[in-house]
């Protein structure tokens, strides 16, 4: 069985005037249904040219991306946007739902762009299935502002999830969050890889990429250090000693 | 508050074009109002011009039209509804013990109706009152307000040249003429009547013949042409034929220049309001870039984003064409009632600026729209 990414000798170059920034120098890189992947990095560290590469924002200066064993490398703008909608979900650090827009009629968006025209009722019946797995569906008539960080993030991956990616692209999803909502919306990563979906995150929080299965180091556009994670880190358990850290300090300050 | 400012433009200038065309329309169709009043399909013969030992008299001052020419005209050119055979003169007329200058024409029985004028009471002269250079005269109200006050003027004698005129009826009110004369300050008697007694003389002022058709008046307009020039064996023509539809064109003319003139001053403060529209469209492309970045990313299409940008510059300016619509309703009716001018508003220029405010959206909000989808994804989800 073919690996759902492939990445073959990926090169990105930009010019920026005269001077030339090689953001990713030589990339190999396999990744199989079911992964769960954290790529991690300092700032400039070519990470998140990486992830646009992944994402089909971006074309590779040379190599070849084969996502789910078809080469992306040619595709034009618009067979690029079809790719992203069909086989990519994304989920950003700053969750980028559209305001004034129902928790609903944002997971519904990708079905709205969809190369194949999805009747309204079943759009709307795959909107709440989503927002069900990411456990939101009594807030699906909310705006955005009405919920809080971890709940834009989990409506954020419920519309990464609405069209049945092959994969998930989360850039930095704890970023914007507190230890707790991350450790929440890590769960929620977790239970979806669970159930079979393969993600791929970029995080420069060795705390986070804990909870992935396996780590990926990129340091000057080149990936240094491939390893699986031992000793993972499970939502449950953490969400536990989150409570019982607290429940200590009550304690603490009642004494 | 701000798409409502952006529209203003739109609204001012569809307004504008409503109020300007609806006030132009009025006018118009006062004009045609009163070239109707004239009469229907009428087609004139003048008297043309002469020169005498090289001196060149203006029109009319040749008199060679003659009544055997309208009897001519009546007998062998078909269409022809009626014809009058028409003397004006100026006289001092006295009545009852009054005395008034007015207008006495010589007309043929045909006249009412080449002129869609009615009788008030009494009734008009006939063929035979014309055949017997009869002593009888219809009146307008004018005339009859002036001599008879307080009488009704049927039955009365009027003297006209000092030779007493039994007056037949009065005419109904026609009002003033398009070109600001009395219509109803008037004493017509029958032609011959008018040439013997009256103006004492053998020409024709002119000859008026109503068509029966609008399509029929040029052929008869040649028609006649030809046979007052058979009746002239060949000499050089000492006459023209005047189309009424030449005149109400003439009179149109002016009102359809100043339509076009301030309605193109409107177009102008359209295109100034799509302006606006382009620029807030620019402003709004900018401000959500973020949120054309991620319709982008999760896979909408060029033409998608263009298609959105593009419907909401649309709406924003059919918004203002609707309100427009309204204002330019309002402010032509304001005009109306505080000037008293008549005020014609169409749907044709309702639908119309509608329709056009519509495309002006479509054409000014298609660089924005443009713009908005050449973005680069990537770029436009780091934008802040």
């Amino acid at each position: 069985m073919h690996p759902v990414v492939r990445l073959e000798e990926i090169y990105k170059t930009y010019s920026n005037g005269e001077v030339q920034v090689h953001a990713v120098r030589g990339v190999s890189l396999d990744i199989h249904k079911g992964e769960f992947v954290a790529i991690m990095g300092s700032s400039g560290s070519g990470k998140s040219t990486l992830m646009n590469v992944l994402g089909c924002l971006d074309r590779p200066t040379r190599g070849r991306y084969l996502l789910d064993g078809v080469d992306t490398s040619h595709l034009e703008r618009n067979e690029r946007a079809d790719l992203r909608n069909q086989k990519l979900g994304f989920v950003f650090q700053g969750f980028n739902l559209l305001a004034r827009t129902t928790a609903l009629e944002n997971v519904e968006l990708p079905m709205l762009y969809s190369p194949k025209r999805v009747p309204a009722s079943e759009m709307r019946k795959r909107a709440l299935a989503a927002l069900k797995i990411v456990g939101l569906e009594e807030r699906a008539d909310h705006l955005p502002n009405q919920l809080s960080g971890g709940q834009q993030q989990r409506v954020a991956i419920a519309r990464a999830l609405v069209n049945q990616p092959q994969i998930l692209l989360a850039d930095e999803p704890t970023g914007n969050l507190d230890s707790k909502t991350s450790v929440e919306v890590m769960g929620v990563f977790q239970r979806l890889n669970d159930q079979g979906i393969t993600i791929v995150m970029v995080t420069h929080e060795l705390d986070i990429a804990h909870y992935c299965k396996r780590n990926l180091i990129v340091r000057d556009g080149k990936v240094v250090r491939d390893e699986f994670v031992t000793n993972r880190s499970i939502s449950e358990v953490e969400m536990q000693k989150v409570r019982d850290a607290e429940m200590a300090a009550k304690l603490t300050h009642s004494s | 508050m701000r798409s409502i400012l952006t529209a203003l433009g739109i609204i001012i200038g569809v307004g504008a074009v409503i109020a300007t065309v609806s006030i132009g329309n009025g006018a118009k169709h006062q004009v045609e109002g009163q070239i109707a009043n004239l009469g229907q399909n009428v087609i004139t013969v003048f008297p043309g011009t002469t020169t005498t030992g090289g001196m060149r008299g203006g029109f009319g001052s040749s008199s060679t039209l003659t009544i055997e020419d309208a009897e001519a005209i009546e007998r062998e050119v078909i269409g022809v509804v009626a014809v009058s055979a028409e003397v004006r003169d100026r006289q001092q007329v006295l009545a009852n013990g009054l005395n008034w200058n007015t207008t006495v024409m010589g007309e043929s029985p045909g006249y009412l109706s080449v002129r869609a004028w009615d009788i008030d009471s009494g009734a008009m002269f006939t063929d035979a009152d014309v055949r017997s250079t009869a002593k009888v005269a219809v009146i307008g109200q004018t005339v009859a307000r002036e001599l008879y006050p307080d009488m009704d003027p049927v039955g009365q004698t009027i003297r006209i040249r000092n030779l007493p005129f039994k007056i037949l009826g009065v005419l109904k009110s026609k009002g003033f003429s398009f070109f600001g004369s009395d219509q109803d300050d008037v004493v017509i008697v029958p032609t011959t009547s008018a040439m013997r007694r009256v103006a004492r003389r053998q020409f024709l002022s002119s000859i008026l013949i109503q068509a029966q058709a609008p399509e029929a008046m040029a052929r008869i307009q040649q028609d006649v042409t030809d046979l007052l020039q058979q009746r002239r064996g060949g000499r050089e023509p000492d006459f023209t034929v005047r189309n009424q539809l030449e005149l109400a064109e003439a009179a149109t003319a002016t009102s359809k220049t100043m339509t076009a003139l301030l309605g193109s001053i409107a177009g102008v403060s359209l295109i100034v309001g799509g302006i606006g529209i382009m620029n807030i469209m620019l402003v709004s492309v900018t401000e959500r870039t973020r949120e054309i970045g991620i319709r982008l990313a999760i896979g909408a299409h060029d033409r998608d984003v263009r298609l959105q940008f593009l419907i909401e510059a649309m709406i924003l300016s059919m918004l203002g064409g609707v309100l427009g619509v309204l204002f330019g309703v309002g402010a032509s009716q304001i005009v109306a009632a505080q000037t008293g001018m008549p005020v014609l508003i169409s749907t044709t220029s309702i639908t119309g600026a509608v329709i056009f405010s519509a495309f002006v959206g479509i054409v000014f909000g298609f660089y924005p729209a443009h713009k908005a989808a050449q973005l680069d994804p990537i770029d436009a989800l780091r934008f802040e």
